[in-house]
């Protein structure tokens, strides 16, 4: 077993596709940026549901936020089926899809959100269907990328032997894809929708209640709750909040991710029986009461009438050599109109608007951010490392100590802010260092939990060699547990650094009544531009974060992922 | 066999592009006909494009040049009436046995009650039996298998392909699947009328085939078909299947020296930089070389007694005895192999004086080795990236194959003590050379 690799198939640092998808991007959201500023003059009025901070009411809320998650997680569903499988299919479309898909992992959603609340609150005639749509397509954002990414790669290695079989017995493109690509792709998958889920949650809290300008959004659900607890300052409040979470995430584990887990290790491809067998009674449960099987048997019968359904159309043919034809000259044709407009669109909206002293700020800023997000992610590793060893080692340890750190990671922490504003201010401390910490506090599970699996597959036998040549202290860390962990610790580290520059806009200007901190860096500078309603800035700020993440990912951690995976490999 | 063949192959080529535009040619000029009633063996070591021709034959992958034709009707994809056993098994590990074997039936949109009956007397005939709910990680390699033989006579094809169908299972559990298939061949209980199975197991193919293809590498070619007159059932310990076993032995060991495009001198086919060298380390040299020198050989051995001897597939012996003949470590001749005195003097000496007559042969025979050493001492900083070495290559051959050629030199060199190799930062040096 090796460690998940978050980069699919690109081992490239940077290639010519790789900028055509950045330029897209960027232009993309200066488009959006631009849209939006249009359309603000309608919806100018407030928009007011009217909430409450009775506890009673958080049922109903919690109801709501995890109704919108579900939605988005359909949608995430229906991409990752559609541009995931025509990305593995086409290679003349996978060269440009993948690269857009990795850039857009890249993009910090928590400054997309201003944007697209305006673009879909003008699009929906009632406004609240609006929001609703911004939330959810902001959820979505936050979980679609690495659920299709996971699919991609899947599709990518299914094994020749059954993509052959699944052609000499002639099964059609749609049972090849329901009965082949699915099935095999299927627990990566659903170890990446959990992930999406946990990532997920921190969002949803974010993207509920909203204020871009003059425009207010607050929807029913935990977000908005949170929101008012803080304007409000009421400490009572934010801890039912905190309590709720905890139920809620707690329910959909036991209840939807642990029997899922369970039921698809009996699907998993490899035939060698696990070292660990997931269980769940909640799974249990479900088959003895035949709920599966009905489940299971539902979906068959559909996969079946719709096979039939289908049209046979003509057998595939096979092909010997791959000429180009008039649809790959239309496709960079139509790529190259793309790319034009979307250069228009950078240079109209950021390069003409902005000067060069504003330049400069932002990238000073966005220095000042990498510096927290290195500093952050260093002494994160120095705690974890040690201790998810120690722990990886432990098996009993292990099993208690695991779960719990997956549940931190689901744990959204922006609900932990309020607590950390009011600290900072009773003790009248800095807030350009205090604040620091928030945006690793979510984030940092992913180290530890990697690193305990990590240290979990060092082979018993390399332990007792250690043990047996007296191998100990230092000596011990350095050729042993340190090159074990290594290719986990920094995929786990990849993940941790993202999520901590996507959470500093939330962490770097934080509130509590009417008290606000604010710690210099490109986050504050995002979120201050998101409150102003002043769409050349969030652009800017936009394009300038997630130009750093990329380069960053390209020249620092997809390298130093390669070098781990070929150096420190077990066996 | 009737007048038209069930299968028809004719003038096939195929080849692959290589990087620099060139092509690399990996089946050519093959012709060949399978009637009725027929099981064709397609024998030949790996590399000999009999998979390749299995799966244009399939409709898998298209030819380059020439014709596939079945019942008379050009194949241009995956063709009714044609089903296939995987070396893999090739099973859907989340279908049950049933479902595996039902697939087949479900895509041709049989009606329910149909598949029912054909699964079922399909998975019965197989002897199955019982295992209808299994899924393919409850059961052995052999039941597996058996999965694969059931999945593909419920289709009731006419042609069976199959590709090593016994190579990925142990001695005993081939055997047992070997006997149940010729007992059902011979009985005729199996809606098949025609079966081409691919294998580089000699006497596997003298076992099943009425008429064995004998296959060459570089280009994949037939290089001679041998007729298999014995009667069914056949025994192994038989003296005519004995002679020709040995026969065939014979035939692709001299076979493939004289075939050989390149210059030879005597019986060492020549080698030029460009020769694709396979992996094999030098424990397994110089345990050759001990046991050809030990007695009862004494220095001479026949290569099909060895192999058993070793309980070696010539897969794996071919490859050893090879490249002791290209070090002249060894004469390879008419299914014998010969120490020269070098290979003798090997057998005798001490660890030291072993690498130290490895190292010359090495540096005398192999002239990548050679060229290597040549360019080291050459330059002043005595270093040289690989990349240089694997673009030379890449001239002759395709980059899978000029990895495993490097790969071949560096781990011999290690060992002769000739060059050093820093994997990390893909570097020859002479940093510790004799």
């Amino acid at each position: 077993m090796s460690p998940p690799n978050p980069f699919g198939f690109v081992r490239e640092r940077a290639t010519r596709w790789d900028v055509i998808a950045l330029i897209l991007v960027i232009g993309l959201v200066a488009f959006l940026g631009e849209a939006s500023r249009g359309l603000m003059a309608p919806l100018t009025t407030i928009e007011s549901v009217p909430l409450s901070l009775d506890p009673s009411h958080l049922p109903f809320y919690a109801a709501r936020t995890t109704l919108r998650m579900f939605l988005a997680l359909g949608l995430s569903l229906l991409f990752t089926f559609t541009y995931a499988t025509w990305a593995a299919k086409s290679a003349r479309a996978g060269r440009l899809l993948v690269p857009i898909l990795d850039i857009l992992q890249s993009v910090p959603i928590l400054g997309f959100i201003s944007i697209t609340v305006v673009f879909f609150m003008s699009l929906a005639p009632g406004r609240v269907l609006g929001a609703e749509l911004a939330a959810i397509f902001a959820i979505f954002t936050s979980q679609a990328w690495n659920m299709a990414f996971s699919f991609y790669q899947s599709v990518r290695t299914v094994p020749a032997e059954l993509q052959e079989a699944a052609l000499a017995f002639h099964l059609s493109p749609w049972m090849r894809f329901w009965q082949l690509e699915v099935p095999f792709a299927l627990p990566g998958l659903i170890w990446n929708t959990m992930m999406s889920m946990s990532g997920g949650w921190f969002f949803v809290v974010a993207s509920e209640a909203i204020s871009v300008g003059t425009t207010h959004v607050a929807l029913p659900g935990m977000g908005s709750y949170i929101a008012l607890a803080i304007v409000r300052g009421d400490l009572a409040a934010i801890a039912w909040a905190i309590l709720t979470m905890l139920i809620v995430i707690l329910l959909y584990d036991q209840l939807l991710f642990r029997p899922l887990v369970a039921w698809i290790d009996g699907l998993r491809f490899e035939q060698e029986a696990g070292a660990y067998v997931p269980h769940s009674w909640a799974l249990t449960v479900m088959r003895r009461s035949r709920l599966i099987s009905a489940a299971t048997a539902t979906f068959d019968a559909a996969v079946r009438w719709t096979s039939w359904a289908m049209p046979i159309g003509a057998p595939p043919r096979a092909r010997d050599v791959t000429a180009k034809g008039l649809g790959d000259w239309l496709w960079f044709g139509i790529i190259l109109a793309v790319l034009a407009g979307a250069l228009w669109h950078i240079l109209r909206v950021l390069i003409a608007q902005t000067s060069f002293g504003e330049a400069a700020t932002v990238v000073e800023l966005a220095c000042l951010t990498m510096l927290r997000v290195v500093v952050l992610i260093a002494l994160a590793s120095v705690v974890w490392v040690p201790i998810g060893v120690w722990v990886g080692l432990r098996p009993r340890v292990m099993e208690i100590v695991q779960p719990i750190a997956q549940f931190l990671a689901a744990f959204p922490a922006n609900l932990l802010f309020p607590l950390a504003v009011y600290v900072i201010v009773t003790w009248n401390l800095s807030a350009d260092v205090w604040l620091s910490p928030l945006m690793i506090l979510g984030t940092q599970w992913y180290i530890l939990f990697n690193v305990i699996a990590g240290a979990s597959t060092i082979p018993g036998e390399l332990r007792y060699a250690a043990q047996n040549f007296q191998v100990g202290g230092w000596l011990w860390w350095r050729t042993v547990a340190l090159p074990a962990v290594f290719p986990y610790y920094v995929t786990g580290a990849i993940t941790a650094s993202g999520g901590s520059w996507n959470a500093s806009i939330v962490a770097e200007l934080a509130s509590w009544g009417h008290t606000q901190l604010k710690a210099h860096g490109l986050g504050s500078y995002i979120a201050e531009a998101t409150a102003a309603g002043n769409y050349h800035r969030i652009v800017l700020g936009i394009a300038t974060m997630s130009l750093f993440v990329v380069v960053i990912n390209r020249f620092f951690w997809r390298p130093l992922y390669y070098y781990a995976e070929r150096r420190f490999r077990l066996g | 066999m009737n007048a038209t063949p069930l299968l028809d192959v004719t003038e096939i080529r195929k080849a692959f592009p290589k990087p620099d535009g060139s092509e690399f040619v990996v089946l050519k000029d093959v012709n060949l006909a399978v009637g009725e009633g027929e099981i064709v063996g397609l024998l030949g070591r790996s590399g000999s494009g009999k998979s390749t021709l299995l799966r244009l034959i399939a409709g898998l992958s298209a030819p380059s040049g020439g014709a596939v034709r079945f019942r008379g009707e050009p194949v241009s994809g995956p063709t009714q009436g044609v089903a296939m056993v995987f070396q893999s098994f090739a099973i859907f590990p989340w279908l049950t046995v049933f479902e595996n074997v039902a697939l087949g039936l479900e895509a041709q949109r049989v009606p329910r009650d149909e598949i029912r009956r054909r699964a079922l007397a399909a998975i019965d005939l197989i002897g199955l039996d019982g295992f209808e709910s299994a899924y393919p990680r409850e059961l052995s390699g052999g039941m597996r298998q058996r999965v694969g033989f059931a999945r593909a006579l419920v289709v009731h094809p006419c042609l069976l392909l199959m590709d090593e169908p016994f190579s990925a299972l142990d001695v005993l559990t081939a055997e047992t699947l070997r006997t149940d298939f010729l007992d059902l061949w011979c009985e005729g209980r199996m809606p098949i009328n025609a079966v081409v199975l691919v294998t580089h197991n000699i006497e596997e193919a003298v076992l099943m085939c009425d008429r064995v293809l004998v296959f060459g590498s570089n280009p994949g070619r037939i290089l001679t078909e041998i007729p298999v007159k014995l009667p069914q059932p056949r025994n192994r310990l038989d003296p005519s299947f004995r002679a020709l076993v040995d026969s065939i032995y014979v035939e692709m060991t001299s076979r493939r020296s004289a075939a050989e495009a390149v210059p030879r001198s005597e019986l060492f086919p020549g080698v030029g930089i460009g020769t694709v060298l396979p992996r094999v380390s030098s424990n397994l040299l110089s345990g050759l070389i001990e046991k050809v020198a030990e007695a009862p050989f004494n220095g001479t051995a026949d290569l099909p007694k060895i192999a058993s001897d070793l309980q070696m597939e010539i897969d794996d012996l071919f490859p050893v005895a090879e490249t002791l003949q290209m070090m002249r470590f060894a004469e390879v001749a008419g299914g014998d192999i010969k120490l020269t005195e070098q290979g003798l003097a090997f057998a005798n000496a001490p660890l030291d004086e072993r690498k130290r007559l490895f190292s010359r042969q090495l540096l005398s025979y192999v002239p990548l080795a050679s060229h290597i050493r040549r360019v080291l001492d050459e330059r002043p900083s005595h270093t040289a990236r690989k990349s240089r070495f694997f673009d030379e290559l890449e001239d002759y051959m395709n980059d899978e194959a000029a990895e495993q050629t490097l790969r071949a030199i560096v781990s011999w060199a290690r060992y002769a003590e000739a060059f050093a190799y820093d994997d990390e930062n893909a570097v020859f040096s002479l940093e510790n050379p004799t």
